[in-house]
């Protein structure tokens, strides 16, 4: 894109009618205009670079704005929540001083491209944007979804993505916690590689991407200026996939996980010595993005000197510097006084640490390129008054056929036999079985501090050695539920992940979301969108935890498929001692299985009719969100009190799946009695929401009983932790040998 | 006075500070030790510890070794300090031959993260006395390059010397020739291992085992003569 003379501001003004590629960098023909109306002249090459890389979907949420409005209009009142959306990740407050920020993120469309360096550099992008809010990172987890798991793509793709993020996630010393790994055909072509973080500090700790104080210095630090990722967010994230179009291999970044661990010491050294007035990592849109969000968030404006950026490359034009998106770098600005040990920790550690710009007292943010101004913009045109549009929405006409087509009415299991089999047939299901061939490849253990971590309901994480103070955090999300009922669908992602949460004893206090759709161009899906948002924004206000942040992904299609609807919930949970808390595994034979909830003939979008009958279709489980407050009020009093000693949630499987878990985990059986008032196949398979099971030892099951019925939670004895079988009584036995024979060859046998 | 214990954070160094943590948890004092820094502070004892220092890159602990403070490690280790290399420690130990042998990628490829049944072959050394010979331990293992190998020759040696000092039981998780988890130095003070004793030392914490906390009482009975 070089052209000669330099594109300036003075050039720009003095040939107005210059054609530029704005088409080629994503931008369509009225986001241009607009361009040229805000600056009252034609951009520079530079600035042009800016806006199509920040208005792109990625950046700007255009399409999705006007929507995730109501996560802040019902945002349920919360006196946890310290710094909430529009920050680089939110921050909840988890008492004794700690603050705890947490986010999940996509890297869906790199991943497919270049599954390691797209999934690596995910983990690495979440990660910043905790340590830009002042916390040390202490765990990631990984929502993964992919195509069908016997399909040639899905062998190309998924080893991967599992070794892009144990290869990055390990190496910078962050225990992986939890996630899930879920394959449907609809992600074929279009896998969902979410990433999340939690980070841990001090309240007085917390930092914001602002750069205010004029005279105060910017500092970009971390690796050179490379040219990948140039036009990641707008070309690659913001597109669907197309045959016809070039391989977008270059627009795909390269991480480097050495140069970010030192990145993380080097950037906590410098929090802890009070250095940092303002900080932004550079992520999505790199420069741009870091100089327009900072100079916006800030009181003055800024002067950034381009030359100064290290480079890798040092043909790099000045519109490919700004748009480049080379991992683990970030952008902070410091008093002038305090830049020599500023540079001084950077040089410490190794470090590469370049004063690029200042602070100004105008409100214009300037960028200068062999001595001439190429920049000269309001930032806030640029970082946060994007496009926003009103995309048009409507219900499928399909959906009210999909809602008709009856999971219930499907052929069920005649026999005993049959019932058996099908059981086998589930446990063993791609869906339902182990992954520990996936999540052996990420470290568990690293930084001492994991009390739980998959396949437990969620990972914890003790935060204060003293105190056993901890956090627990889920993902959860289920693309068939969300695609027969988007509404309820984004609310049962969110029960299920307040659910888990709440099994392990922890108290869910918080949310981060990420939304990963199809193309926001067709109606059908811009609907799917608009009813999960208000179905979560909703839910979201009545269990009263509010949505502190997240990342939106669209054009998760391929030409005309797009994927189901996929609202996945990251739930952050409290729990005082970690001591309490509460494991999957059953513990000690002769404990009493107790069905917490009400089990109802619900088996639209369930495991069964996937595994069993390969359908989709009918109702997904009915919400019932006071059920699911008061079942999770329940667990955590059982947790802390020690009533119970194992608890798992029901969700997809349902109840035979989750005792077969806990069973195979503590190594110990099961006999389970079909209560009265239902049929063992709906007992066994259902998936009705706000369930769970749980193993009381016997001298507390007066106590337990009397809690559930003081409180009114229909709680039924189902059984008990028995032998060397799960057993459901007068209908069949399986051994554990053979139970776990099927559930963990599934994994090896597909991608080994 | 307990034993002052030495952790080196090499840049990439990962479990330096919960290899502090076990270390105060033994009842000793860790001390922090930085990679450019010569000076050991007069520790009585030296822990270089798991992580994936300078990246791993060319070839894991092949930069690390060269590092200033491994100057003054590799010449009191020689005089008789003792030295634990856990994981990526270990592989420096190696380069640094401290330690014969060398370390290769995993023989399935992938990182493998698990909790490893391991025999203590060796309860001799500084850092396993407090094991009795024979005993079996869990202790998670986490690595990437594991597949500890040795020529004929010294393989045989080692196990004539009663140099192994941890094997792998049930399962070899990366392919180590002879099942070898670990070993020791002809005097005993140099020890290491794959497997992360520091993450198997809190009840509550990680596999919830503290097979691992033995390593560091040893070394502190060693040091202090409780």
């Amino acid at each position: 894109m070089s052209r000669t003379p330099l594109d300036t501001v003075e050039h720009a003004t003095a040939t107005p009618d210059v054609e530029l590629p704005w088409a080629e960098l994503g931008l369509k023909k009225d986001e241009y205009e607009r361009i040229v109306e805000i600056l009252g002249r034609r951009p520079t090459g530079a600035e042009l670079a800016m806006y199509s890389v920040m208005w792109s979907e990625h950046c700007s949420y255009k399409s999705s704005k006007v929507h995730l409005r109501q996560f802040g209009e019902k945002a349920p009142e919360s006196d946890a929540l310290l710094v909430g959306i529009g920050e680089n990740a939110g921050v909840v407050d988890v008492g004794q001083g700690y603050a705890v920020t947490f986010k999940v993120e996509s890297h869906n469309h790199p991943s497919y491209v270049e599954p390691y360096q797209g999934a690596a550099t995910g983990v690495g992008g979440i990660v910043r944007d905790i340590i830009a809010m002042g916390a040390r990172p202490v765990a990631v987890v990984d929502p993964l979804r992919f195509g069908a798991a016997d399909h040639p793509d899905t062998k190309r793709v998924l080893p991967g993505v599992v070794a892009g993020i144990g290869g990055y996630g390990n190496c910078l010393g962050l225990p992986n916690i939890g996630g899930e790994v879920v394959f449907d055909a609809c992600y074929q072509g279009n896998p969902l590689v979410n990433a999340g973080a939690i980070g841990v500090m001090r309240h007085e700790d917390i930092h914001l991407a602002k750069a205010s104080g004029a005279g105060n210095k910017v500092i970009l630090y971390g690796a050179r200026t490379g040219g990948d990722g140039i036009g990641g967010a707008s070309i690659l994230a913001s597109e669907t996939f197309d045959d016809a179009k070039p391989s977008k291999r270059p627009a795909v970044q390269v991480g480097d996980p050495f140069q970010e661990k030192l990145l993380i010491e080097c950037t906590l050294e410098a929090f802890r010595e009070k250095l940092v007035v303002g900080i932004q990592d550079l992520g999505a849109a790199g420069l741009s993005c870091a100089t327009s969000e900072l100079a916006s968030n800030g009181s003055g404006g800024m002067r950034v000197t381009l030359d100064d950026v290290p480079l890798r490359d040092s043909t790099l034009s000045p519109e490919e510097i700004l748009m480049s998106e080379s991992q683990e770098r970030m952008c902070a600005v410091v008093e002038p006084e305090k830049v020599d040990r500023f540079l001084e920790i950077c040089a410490k550690w190794d470090v590469i640490a370049t004063v690029i710009g200042e602070v100004t007292d105008g409100d214009r943010l300037e960028i200068y390129w062999h001595g001439g101004k190429i920049v000269d913009v309001d930032p806030r045109t640029v970082a946060h008054e994007g496009p926003v549009y009103e995309r048009p929405y409507a219900r499928p006409q399909w959906q009210d056929e999909l809602q008709a087509d009856d999971a219930n009415k499907l052929p069920r299991p005649a026999t005993a036999e049959e019932l058996k089999e099908q059981v086998l047939k589930l446990v063993g299901s791609p869906n339902q079985a182990s992954k520990s061939w996936i999540t052996s490849q990420y470290d568990h253990f690293v930084q001492g501090n994991t009390v739980l971590a998959q396949p437990e309901d969620s990972g914890m994480i003790r935060i204060d050695e003293t105190s056993g103070l901890g956090v627990a955090i889920a993902t959860d999300g289920n693309g068939r539920y969300a695609k027969l009922d988007p509404y309820a669908g984004a609310q049962l992602a969110l029960a299920e992940a307040y659910r888990n949460v709440a099994t392990t004893g922890a108290k869910p206090l918080a949310v981060s979301d990420c939304l990963n759709f199809g193309s926001p161009e067709d109606p059908a899906v811009m609907w799917q969108f608009a009813e999960a948002v208000r179905g979560l924004a909703d839910a979201c206000l009545q269990l009263g935890t509010p949505v502190t942040g997240g990342n939106v992904s669209l054009y998760n299609q391929t030409g005309d498929a797009a994927i189901h609807p996929t609202p996945v919930v990251a739930v952050l949970g409290v729990i005082d001692d970690v001591a309490r808390r509460t494991p999957v595994a059953f513990q000690e034979h002769g404990q009493l299985l107790y069905l917490l909830g009400d089990t109802r003939e619900e088996f639209g979008g369930s495991a069964w009719s996937q595994v069993v009958h390969d359908h989709l279709g009918g109702l997904p489980p009915r919400v019932d969100l006071e059920r699911e407050r008061l079942l999770g009020e329940i667990l955590i009093s059982a947790s802390r009190d020690g009533m119970i000693d194992s608890a798992h949630d029901l969700s997809d499987g349902g109840l035979i799946q989750a005792v077969v878990e806990s069973a195979l985990l503590g190594g110990k059986g099961a006999r389970l009695i079909v209560p009265d008032g239902l049929d063992a196949f709906t007992f066994l398979f259902s998936e009705s929401a706000g369930r769970a099971i749980v193993a009381v030892p016997r001298s507390e099951e007066v106590r337990f009983n009397d809690m559930c019925g003081a409180r009114g939670l229909p709680a039924t004895r189902v059984g008990v932790v028995d032998g060397e079988t799960v057993e459901v009584q007068g209908k069949f036995a399986l051994t554990l040998e053979e139970l776990r024979k099927v559930h963990e060859e599934t994994m090896p046998a597909l991608l080994a | 006075m307990t034993a002052r214990i030495g952790v080196v954070t090499f840049p990439g160094s990962l479990d330096d500070r919960d290899t502090q943590r076990a270390i105060r948890l033994a009842g000793a004092e860790p001390v922090a030790l930085w990679h450019k820094d010569k000076d050991l502070q007069q520790v009585d004892a030296v822990v270089l510890p798991g992580g994936f220092s300078y990246g791993d890159y060319l070839r894991a602990g092949a930069i690390s070794r060269f590092s200033p403070v491994m100057e003054t490690v590799i010449e009191q280790a020689k005089a008789g300090l003792p030295v634990l290399g856990i994981c990526n420690g270990f592989q420096v130990l190696t380069e640094a031959h401290l330690l014969p042998g060398a370390m290769l990628g995993n023989n399935h490829l992938h990182f493998i993260c698990r909790d490893q049944k391991l025999r203590v072959e060796n309860a001799e050394t500084s850092w396993t006395s407090d094991y009795e010979s024979g005993q079996e331990i869990h202790i998670p293992l986490k690595n990437m390059d594991g597949r500890y190998v040795a020529d004929e020759y010294t393989l045989d040696k080692l196990e004539a010397e009663g140099r192994v000092v941890f094997r792998y039981l049930d399962f070899n998780p990366n392919g180590s020739l002879r099942d070898i988890a670990g070993i020791t130095n002809e005097a005993g003070n140099v020890v290491g291992l794959m497997p992360h004793p520091e993450h198997a030392v809190e009840p509550l914490i990680g596999t919830g085992r503290t097979d691992g906390l033995p390593f560091f009482t040893s070394i502190l009975k060693k040091l202090v003569g409780a």
